[in-house]
């Protein structure tokens, strides 16, 4: 590990969601994901099409599903928490082989599932998609906080290079004998998460003086402002208006 | 004579705490000069460069740079005359890839487009970094780093490279390398330092700063070779070079 944290989502390609400006891929994720969520509880074939859009849009970014699929793991809790939910959902029950299960909680599940699977698999493909730096320009496109996008973008930075550090302290910790294995070395650790902080803190002085001394004047300089034509719009936007008339149908249905 | 690159006169300065670390500096850097500011731990050394760009201010005396006092009126045209590169290289290059942080100095500076691509580009090619433009700085080793932070302040186009122990962290062929880089500069060159051999190599003249004053300003290699000198400094030469 080092320096690095964990392998990185992100995957150099050219498809077509790569090119992409992530402005754009960034409304058309939120977009559909509200879209998705906001169908009716009991249209699982509606869910199950918004599904095969989300596989559909993976499938156009060219990343290797091995990289996809390992991504998926986030979506754990989810999957833990859908498949509890018929054992433990009250009402009309039903009977599924030898098992009595809440016919509402069945559903809710099924609904929970599909969803926030449609959910993650777009929000993978955005990410393998999108460079952190990529993120950062398009959060300063849409208009984010200029504040909270530098934030953001010194935390991309220094996550690593305070990773490092913190590894290192560890190294050292346990060259001299320390096993965190009670209570007792509690303190210790918690010294040295200190210690941590305080020099993370002393970076951010230094690195503001280096800001300083080339010419910062409070607000981070746009050099490379992204743009996107009415036909990246049309592209990014395309499953959330798949979506839409999906929603349409399942509530005039 | 010409007006000098870098003109500080009498410059005393207290930090808030009460401590003073400068007392009445006077030093004078020509252009074209490389000089040695050589001095102990807790001379000052640090504390004299973050005035010649106005990040401290001076308590007394004054700083001018080409004839143009560094006052906070002057602020963004004195960052871009003089350009300081720090010790750690991760503190230089906070930006998500080569490039912008190369680009953060002149874009500061108001330049766009095809301007501020020419140079960025100029400025990677002069510390050889050409092909690492799209990389992220903690992809790189230690020494492109450091060579990728005096690039970030060679895209300003300064009138004087100001190096903070530009030697330390190196192992000896980054550290021959950078020595080469930085003699293929054309420009003025303060560097701060503790490696004797290196101020040597690359410096004419060497400025000795102990205890807030300017206690020795002399020909590098008269200035090695007096030992006293350099002992009552705390200066020493590694072990095997003779004084």
């Amino acid at each position: 590990m080092g320096g690095q944290l964990g392998p990185h989502l992100h995957v150099e390609g050219t498809s077509v969601v790569h090119r992409l400006p992530a402005h754009a891929k960034l409304v058309g994720l939120l977009l559909f994901v509200l879209l998705v969520v906001a169908l009716p509880r009991d249209a699982h074939g509606h869910r199950l099409a918004m599904l095969g859009v989300a596989f559909a849009v993976v499938a156009a970014t060219r990343v290797p599903w091995r990289h996809v699929l390992a991504r998926l793991v986030v979506e754990t809790p989810f999957v833990v928490f859908a498949l509890v939910l018929p054992f433990v959902a009250v009402g009309p029950t039903m009977r599924v082989g030898p098992v009595t299960v809440s016919r509402d909680g069945v559903e809710a599940g099924l609904a929970l599932l599909l969803t926030a699977t449609t959910s993650v698999l777009m929000a993978v493909a955005f990410a393998t998609t999108t460079s952190s730096r990529d993120l950062v320009r398009g959060l300063q496109r849409l208009g984010v906080p200029d504040r909270l996008v530098q934030i953001l973008a010194f935390m991309v930075r220094y996550l690593g290079v305070v990773g490092s550090q913190a590894q290192r302290m560890k190294v050292a910790r346990e060259s001299r004998a320390f096993a965190p294995r009670s209570v007792r070395s509690w303190p210790v650790v918690a010294a040295s998460a200190g210690a941590l902080f305080i020099r993370s803190y002393e970076r951010g002085e230094r690195v503001h003086l280096a800001m300083l001394s080339r010419g910062y004047t409070g607000r981070m300089p746009v050099t490379d402002p992204l743009s996107a034509s009415a036909s990246d719009w049309a592209r990014a936007l395309a499953p959330s208006v798949l979506a839409l008339g999906t929603l349409v149908v399942a509530h005039t249905a | 004579m010409s007006i000098p690159v870098l003109d500080v006169r009498g410059l005393a300065f207290a930090y808030p705490d009460g401590h003073q670390a400068l007392f009445g500096v006077d030093l004078h850097v020509h252009r074209g000069e490389r000089v040695a500011l050589l001095g102990p731990n807790g001379a000052g050394k640090t504390t004299l460069v973050l005035h010649l760009n106005g990040i401290l201010e001076a308590g007394a005396g004054s700083v001018a740079i080409s004839g143009l006092p560094v006052v906070p009126e002057h602020h963004l045209e004195i960052r871009r005359r003089v350009g300081i590169v720090f010790q750690d290289p991760d503190d230089q290059l906070f930006m998500p890839t080569v490039r912008d942080d190369v680009a953060f100095g002149p874009a500061n500076l108001g330049l766009r487009g095809d301007a501020l691509a020419a140079r960025v580009d100029s400025a990677l090619a002069a510390v050889d970094m050409t092909g690492y433009a799209d990389r992220p700085p903690h992809h790189l080793s230690f020494g492109q780093r450091r060579r990728v932070a005096i690039a970030t302040v060679l895209a300003m186009e300064p009138e004087i490279l100001v190096l903070d122990e530009p030697s330390s962290n190196l192992d000896p062929t980054s550290r021959r390398e950078l020595g080469e880089l930085i003699t293929s500069l054309d420009v003025t060159v303060l560097m701060v330092t503790h490696d004797l051999p290196f101020a040597f190599q690359l410096c004419e003249r060497s400025v000795v700063l102990s205890d807030g004053v300017v206690a020795a300003d002399g020909r590098t290699r008269e200035l090695l070779a007096d030992g006293a000198l350099l002992r009552r400094h705390r200066l020493e030469l590694p072990w095997g070079f003779s004084g």
